[in-house]
């Protein structure tokens, strides 16, 4: 166990170590440590680095650090920098989880109920990787939930590279319970004025966010970006919701042979009726 | 108001000259809230729970459990495991000394699978070593050779598959045959209803340690429920006499029916007895999900006949549970959910058929409520049904079917008990329903999904839905309910030795003021529990407030008389005329008076007596019989808010009215009825191990959502009917199973009324509180 003071220390001791595994909030490692599922040789300790538990500003964009703990990130400073985080972040679970689970440890779990991926894939985040001898290569969050790019041995997440976009942003998750739990579904919504952009990712239904870019562009050319138009019709963010949640659980493709047509459970029916409710309310809700 | 009430106001609203003196409120005794003399303990953390325990020089047991539901063992090979530095012995089916079997009621159950494995989870093989880690590691490397085979997870399929088990797959059929066949009502209505399996879920999982004694036999220190039968189970596991092997009670961290997984104090037990060493265990979460005894998973078809007013003419029912790999206590459960399948309405006709059988699927055992909570969802459901169909309003339908003292049973049984039902019912009616947030500020509304959920006010709609539930008191058909208790008096202390097992239901504190009340001694001690007392029986069906607490009271009662026969002798008068109160004894007339201390005179005194309630007879071949000793009955009107596009239930309001004979504790009262209702609103609303093709999914906290406290409205209790039953001791019935019974159905009722929609499975999935909107 090391407990190492700064963010390149860090990488020096798991490139000494490399079978050593980093630990920032611990909330899922060490459950697995617990039940005994991962038997880690070593453990570097995260905690001690204050560079990556705080954010600073960055040409238009918020830098956060990898260790901003739910907790910190739910608080209204953070809230009105960036709303949606906020939002998933106090949605994350109860308190205890909360005050430990990390930004980094939700990207590097990468599990597909994590609450801030959808918001981080939706707001075109991009992370920055901490390698041996101080450098450092930035890549889409996107890429390394989907595995296009992978953390190599050594690499730690430092920051996180957020757009601020002046506008707002609402992230909505559906649970089995009113007290704290694992998502259903989720959906993050975030506009973007100045690019006329409306950008939406759905969690929970799939190993990663999920975007659903077709949906998103025709929705963007009907909003009404110059207060000229007026409100959106309704009718809009129905089809909206219905437009994001067909493309994200699609119906299963038509039998080759011309068979008869395959129908979905009625699970998956009623998964997708819930992304389509969610994705109308937070669309709904970022126009009002 | 009678002119008798009148006068008596009267004299009481004019005091004579001077103040009237209130005597000051009882400081013990019955009736008062007394407070559980281990709740600082046990809020503060300090409280020692079995997997607390040490012992000098202890290893450490894990237990390998088959990853398959069904499939035939073909060889199991412990030479790797056993060579592995650290690990002193691994047990298997071949090691088990004695009978090679045990069970609740049947003994079908083995200790370690030998040629088949039944269930996914069952114990195969233990290994004890010197750290937590090597033993689990020793048990992964046993090489067990499976052939796998096809499990049976569908009930319906056991009639029809091959046998599971060398006794069959059929535990039980009751075929309840009452009043005439061919009957038909004016208006029928049908249901089909599905219940899911709940996990007990107790907070803290089993743990135990087994420590081997210089005689040849062991100690088990567990929280066992039910001490005397676990002993005796395990000692025909090991060849031995009960003697030899002692079960030591300790804190029980949460229980909902038999706590403990015997699948983990057997191979506990001859790890110890093989290795000369003190052995513990502690089971992860997922071991305790897999091992312990389950709520049946039932299936239950209905068809209500009624008249054109609503009045039930006939009902016809299937029932089939789900029992699991083996029989454990299945055949009790089926008896309760055929006896009561009727609920507490006056019912003429009835033909009820039920079965328990066996599956692949995880075991099923007694989980607070069996039998009784199953039914209760479906026959309030069809009670829904039927009020819909006539237009009569569901409570209105209720209260004109509602059963009271001298009506009967389907089993034929007369319920000579108070049954309160109808006013219950009015009770729970007559409560102000609570208000709609219309008027707070938007964005303090608690909506379905919780603070951070997604909820949308014009997608919410609220529903109210009742429900009336019955559930039976000890165990029934015969069974020889029975308890032993010694009360000890020295000097100003007086000490309850009974092994009944205070499993949070607030045995102790009962037992503390029953002998407060006889022998005005304010400090009550009640000794641990370990099977060298004489049996007290499970801690389940509110068994100890009757046949403990009956007992506590008898023996309290012999040690006054002996205490007080020499003063009255003395005095020249009965006992009677003496009374004690804080320590002093006085006569009627205040010619004697004196301290319990000094009549004593150095003495001490000893009185054990026993609490047998009246008999009762098994069901016969047509479900007929006097199978109940004592009955409890409860109302639940449930409030829901259900968001009808994501179908997300938040239960606003739960308001109870129940049956209770006596209030012995008020706060341990409400606590058991809070305790209740929550339970049941996680049976409605989120508590269901899936499984998959007989394997567990998630058996994890996480994957298995237990209400938490924003899923958990106030509990508002509008009435407790104290008419005493006279045949319980203290007049009161059992409080904890019967919120438990009913409230489930009752939430159902309310998501039925807020969306239309059948509601006729629990858990209730969000899919089936959805509303289509054009």
């Amino acid at each position: 166990m090391t407990l190492p003071g700064s963010l390149d220390e860090a990488v020096a001791a798991l490139t000494a170590m490399p079978a050593a595994v980093p630990v920032a909030g611990g909330t899922d490692l060490m459950a697995a440590v617990n039940s005994g599922l991962l038997r880690p040789a070593g453990l570097v300790g995260l905690g001690r680095i204050s560079e990556i538990r705080g954010w600073r500003y960055l040409d238009g964009h918020a830098l956060l650090g990898a260790g901003l703990t739910h907790a910190r990130m739910g608080r209204p400073d953070f809230a009105a920098l960036i709303p949606a985080l906020a939002a998933a972040a106090r949605a994350a679970g109860p308190p205890q989880i909360r005050n430990a689970g990390t930004l980094g440890g939700n990207i590097v779990s990468a599990a597909p109920t994590g609450d801030a991926l959808p918001v981080l894939a939706a707001l075109e985040a991009t992370v920055i990787i901490a390698g041996p001898e101080g450098s450092r290569r930035e890549i889409p969050v996107s890429h390394l939930l989907a595995g296009v790019e992978m953390l190599h041995p050594g690499e730690l997440v430092g920051f996180v590279r957020v757009p601020l976009l002046h506008a707002p942003q609402t992230f909505l998750k559906a649970t089995g319970r009113t007290g704290p739990g694992r998502a259903t579904a989720s959906v993050a919504v975030v506009l973007d004025p100045a690019r006329r952009g409306v950008r939406c990712a759905v969690g929970a239904v799939a190993p990663m966010p999920l975007r659903p870019l077709e949906a998103e562009r025709w929705v963007a050319s009907l909003i009404d970006w110059d207060g000229e138009r007026g409100p959106l019709d309704p009718q809009v963010t129905t089809a909206f919701g219905e437009y994001v949640a067909a493309a994200c659980i699609p119906d299963p493709a038509p039998a080759e042979d011309g068979g008869e047509q395959v129908t979905l459970p009625p699970a998956a029916l009623h998964l997708r009726r819930t992304v389509a409710a969610l994705a109308r309310r937070a669309l709904g809700r970022a126009l009002a | 108001m009678t002119g008798i009430a009148d006068g008596a106001g009267a004299v009481t609203a004019t005091p004579a000259a001077g103040t009237p003196v209130q005597p000051p409120p009882p400081s013990m005794g019955l009736g008062i809230s007394l407070p559980a003399h281990d709740a600082v303990a046990k809020t503060s953390g300090t409280f020692p729970y079995a997997a607390d325990l040490w012992a000098e020089g202890l290893l450490w047991a894990a237990v390998l459990r088959s990853p398959h539901p069904h499939a035939r063992i073909v060889s199991i090979d412990t030479a790797q495991a056993a060579r592995m530095p650290g690990v002193h012995a691994v047990v298997t089916h071949t090691d088990v000394p004695g009978d090679a079997a045990h069970g609740r009621r049947v003994a079908d159950r083995p200790v370690f699978a030998k040629d088949v494995v039944r269930h996914h989870g069952e114990p195969i093989a233990a290994v004890a070593a010197d750290h937590p880690d090597t033993a689990r590691l020793a048990a992964a490397a046993i090489a067990v050779e499976y052939e796998v085979l096809d499990p049976v997870t569908d009930p319906e399929q056991a009639f029809a598959a091959e046998p599971l088990h060398p006794d069959g797959n059929l535990v039980r059929h009751i075929p309840l045959s009452f009043g005439d066949p061919d009957v038909v009502g004016e208006v029928i209505v049908e249901g089909l209803y599905r219940i899911g399996r709940q996990d007990p879920a107790p907070i803290g999982a089993e743990a135990g340690l087994a420590v081997p004694r210089p005689d040849g036999g062991v100690e088990i220190y567990t929280a066992s429920t039910d001490p005397h039968a676990d002993r005796d189970l395990a000692a025909a596991c090991f060849g031995l006499e009960p003697e030899r092997v002692k079960v030591v009670v300790t804190g029980v961290p949460g229980a909902m029916g038999e706590r403990e997984d015997p699948g983990m104090q057997l191979p506990l037990g001859l790890l110890a007895l093989r290795t000369g060493h003190p052995v513990k265990l502690a089971a992860t979460r997922e071991e305790s999900f897999l091992g312990h005894p389950h709520r049946h998973p039932t299936l239950l078809r209905y068809r209500h006949h009624a008249d054109a007013e609503g009045r039930l003419v006939k009902i016809e029912a299937q029932i089939l549970l789900d029992a699991g790999a083996y029989a454990d206590s299945s055949a009790d459960s089926l008896a309760a959910a055929v006896s009561f399948a009727c609920g507490p309405y006056v019912v003429p006709h009835a033909f009820i058929e039920g079965w328990a059988v066996r599956t692949n699927n995880p075991p099923s055992g007694h989980v607070r409520g069996e039998g009784a909570m199953q039914v209760c969802a479906a026959y309030e459901g069809q009670m829904d049904k039927l009020a819909a169909k006539l237009g009569i309003d569901p409570a209105e339908l209720r209260l004109r079917n509602a059963m009271t003292t001298g009506d009967l049973l389907p089993t034929g049984q007369t319920v000579t008990c108070p049954a309160p039902v109808a006013e219950l019912l009015e009770a729970v009616r007559e409560a102000p329903l609570p208000p709609l947030p219309a008027d707070e500020p938007e964005e303090e509304w608690l909506l379905p999904g919780g603070a951070e959920g997604a909820g949308d006010p014009s997608a919410v709609r609220r529903g109210v839905g009742y429900a009336l539930g019955m559930v039976h008191m000890l165990g029934a058909e015969g069974t020889d309910e029975v308890s032993t208790a010694t009360v000890k008096v020295t000097g100003p202390v007086a000490t309850v030795i009974c092994a009944a097992v205070e499993t949070g239901q607030g045995f102790t504190t009962l037992a503390r003021q029953i002998v407060q009340d006889v022998l005005g001694i304010e400090e009550v001690h009640v000794a641990p529990v370990d099977t060298d007392q004489p049996p007290a029986g499970p801690a389940s069906r509110g068994r100890h407030t009757w046949v403990s607490g009956g007992a506590v009271e008898r023996a309290a009662k012999m040690v006054r008389t002996q205490l007080l026969q020499p003063l009255a002798h003395k005095f020249g008068m009965s006992t009677e005329l003496l009374t004690i109160a804080d320590g002093k004894i006085t006569s009627y007339d205040g010619v004697l008076s004196t301290t319990v201390e000094e009549a004593l005179e150095g003495k001490e005194l000893w009185a054990t007596a026993q609490c047998r309630p009246h008999p009762t007879e098994p069901l016969d071949e047509t479900g007929q019989g006097d199978a109940f000793v004592g009955l409890a009955y409860c109302a639940v009107r449930c409030v829901v808010d259900v968001d009808i596009e994501i179908g997300a239930v938040r239960v606003v309001d739960m308001t109870v009215a129940q049956d209770v004979g006596r209030v012995l504790n008020p706060r341990q009262l409400r606590a058991r009825i809070e305790s209740g209702i929550t339970f049941g609103i996680g049976t409605a609303l989120t508590e269901n191990l899936r499984t998959s093709r007989g394997v567990v999914r998630h058996p994890d906290l996480t994957g298995y959502a237990l209400p938490t406290a924003l899923d958990v409205p106030e509990i508002r209790i509008v009435k407790l009917v104290e008419e005493r039953d006279v045949v319980a001791p203290f007049g009161a019935k059992a409080a904890s199973a019967i919120p438990i019974v009913t409230s489930p159905a009752a939430v159902a009722a309310a998501v039925r009324a807020a969306t239309g929609r059948p509601v006729n499975r629990l858990p209730i999935r969000p899919q089936s509180a959805v509303v289509n909107r054009g």
